[in-house]
């Protein structure tokens, strides 16, 4: 009999939680960078369309799976995936939907605790007196583990292991009283901290408070279409991610929520309610803050310049300058809920990781949800440890790369597979419409079926063998030359070799041979903990054997 | 801001900004089910129990 006896609280506190679970820093960090790189407002038309065959269909099979297999008892993927197909080997690929969380969670709890720190410099007053490179040479100092940050000691490790007690804390207090607590104080307080922001990134006027321009060159910047853009495979294919990665899809962690839910109740109008919260959040906030604060105060070149290096760099190292820029108090207030809303952004969605392993120790050991939830806190501090003390040596990105990008479209792609194709469409369709509280559009029957997985195929393909520059047309016309962001080229490690050919200063030798080590070493690492949970899953395999249970 | 811009601005943010209002307008309208459903809070509600 297994110990899990969860259960939502309410409707809507599913929706919040599904909400922020699928919220995460990337709709405020990462959206408008996306945006602006790849053909600025007329990135908008494949997003929606991306978002509306591959987003929504992919939203609806989740949760369908997730409800169908807590049918039966199971609230995590390997067993879910074999409740809809009998053949063994479904259960190791619902391992993805456990080490995905478990790997995401050990970095993503080290950037959330980064937000956590930033709201508590915010308040003390640390970033008043310091210009823009004082204050992006504090992040470097942060994450290189100076002391010299504040009169804490190692202070990233203080504030991460506090993010992982509290994380840990919350998920001990189970899905109603935890999760689901959190996502109704941290979601309608997100939107209010985002929309006060969104304001100010809307009214920016040049020559006050030091700003140099108004906010419609921001505005200008990252909404003009570039509509000879929309031709490039490589924007189509950047749209497609940035729905994958924006919704947490492909991660296991929509399958767990839904478990909960019961056959006659509703999920096609949560999962689109969910959904399209998720993306208010990135379109219509991530939209307004972000680019038009950075170029109302730093002008266009000097943003095009900084979103080379993603949305990290300008949400950490420039944000935090330029809402003082508004006087000391509001800019306190400012990169309180700047930060604030991050914060709550990031546990929403590190919560919901740490929910498939809980589940899957609660159906399979028995065990209670207080020591399923203190073991998940202990692992992702032993594989998180790694990333904090080695993260100038790439083993955040490294974790970031295949747990948080490769590993979703590997696990969203199998998955749809088996719904639309093993498990079948017409069991599928009728799982999707079961309960629901509005009538799913049966064009969305060809779509799953057809649409969806070769959309993903297509996303997979793409990255695997990305050509050189994005330049589709030349490796089409024959000349397909890899990237080094492909992810062959990745795996050979391509371009820090090149990088190492190249260098002559000894101490970037040294840099770059540590790095190499490392990147190979957390390599190790994340099979390592693969291997576990699969054979852990093989022990509850057999355990249900000799139980009578299969 | 250049009527491009606007243009897609304005329709996108209104677009997605009417259906996530439309679509969570939509939950607080439907119906609760009768008990036994998913959640807990509204367990006790006497107007929910069910038929016998």
């Amino acid at each position: 009999m297994s110990s899990n006896k969860e259960s939502w609280g309410s409707r809507m506190g599913l929706i919040l939680a599904m909400a922020g679970n699928a919220v995460g820093l990337g709709n405020f960090l990462r959206f408008p960078v996306q945006a602006v790189q790849n053909g600025g407002g007329a990135f908008i038309i494949p997003y929606l369309v991306c978002f509306l065959v591959m987003g929504i269909p992919l939203l609806w099979i989740e949760w369908s799976m997730g409800r169908f297999g807590g049918k039966y008892g199971h609230h995590s993927t390997p067993f879910i995936l074999n409740s809809m197909d009998k053949r063994r080997y479904w259960k190791y690929i619902g391992v993805f939907g456990i080490w995905t969380n478990i790997a995401v969670a050990a970095y993503y709890c080290y950037l959330e605790s980064w937000t956590l720190s930033y709201m508590y410099h915010s308040v003390v007053g640390t970033f008043s007196d310091m210009d823009q490179n004082a204050i992006s040479n504090f992040f470097n100092d942060y994450v290189s583990l100076n002391n010299n940050t504040s009169a804490i000691p190692y202070e990233p490790i203080v504030f991460f292991v506090i993010c992982l007690l509290l994380n840990t804390w919350i998920l001990s207090r189970g899905l109603a009283g935890g999760v689901e607590r959190v996502a109704k104080i941290g979601m309608p307080l997100l939107i209010l901290f985002g929309a006060f922001l969104a304001y100010k990134g809307f009214t920016i006027v040049a020559g006050e408070n030091g700003a140099i321009n108004d906010s419609s060159v921001g505005l200008n910047f990252l909404w003009t279409p570039k509509f000879d853009q929309l031709w490039s495979p490589s924007v189509w294919l950047a749209a497609a991610g940035q729905i994958f990665f924006t919704l947490s899809v492909g991660m296991g962690t929509i399958q767990c929520y839904a478990s909960y839910v019961r056959s006659k109740d509703d999920i096609a109008l949560n999962a689109m309610s969910a959904g399209w919260m998720n993306e208010f959040v990135e379109v219509v906030l991530g939209g307004a803050i972000l680019i038009p604060i950075s170029i109302g105060y730093l002008g266009v070149d000097r943003v095009t310049e900084l979103v080379q290096s993603g949305g990290l760099g300008l949400g950490f190292r420039t944000l935090p300058y330029l809402f003082y820029q508004w006087g000391d108090v509001l800019g306190a207030v400012a990169g309180f809920m700047w930060f604030g809303l991050l914060f709550f952004a990031g546990i929403t969605s590190s919560l919901a990781m740490g929910t498939p392993w809980m589940g899957f120790l609660q159906d399979e050991f028995n065990w209670r949800r207080n020591s399923a939830a203190w073991s998940f806190g202990l692992i992702v501090f032993i594989l998180g440890m790694p990333t904090v003390l080695f993260f100038n040596y790439g083993v955040f990105d490294e974790y970031d790369y295949w747990a948080g990008t490769v590993s979703l479209v590997i696990f969203a792609l199998l998955e749809t597979i088996l719904f639309a194709w093993v498990f079948g469409m017409d069991k599928g369709w009728r799982e999707i419409n079961s309960g629901a509280d509005i009538k799913v559009p049966s064009i969305y029957r060809f779509i799953i079926k057809y649409v969806t997985p070769l959309l993903l195929i297509w996303v997979f393909v793409g990255s695997l063998v990305t050509p050189k520059g994005g330049d589709w047309g030349a490796a089409l016309s024959g000349n397909w030359e890899l990237d080094n962001s492909s992810i062959i080229r990745k795996l050979m490690n391509t371009g820090l070799k090149d990088q190492l050919a190249a260098a002559t200063d000894p101490a970037q030798i040294t840099q770059l041979e540590d790095t190499l080590f490392f990147v190979n070493a957390s390599r190790i690492l994340l099979v390592v903990v693969f291997a576990c949970i699969a054979m852990l899953v093989y022990i509850a395999y057999k355990k249900r054997m000799r139980e009578g249970k299969i | 801001m250049n009527t491009s811009a606007l243009v897609i601005m304005l329709t996108t943010l209104i677009l997605v900004t009417a259906l996530t209002i439309y679509f969570f307008m939509l939950v607080l309208r439907k119906p609760p089910k009768p008990e036994p459903d998913s959640y807990l809070e509204n367990d006790d509600d006497p107007d929910r129990q069910p038929l016998l």
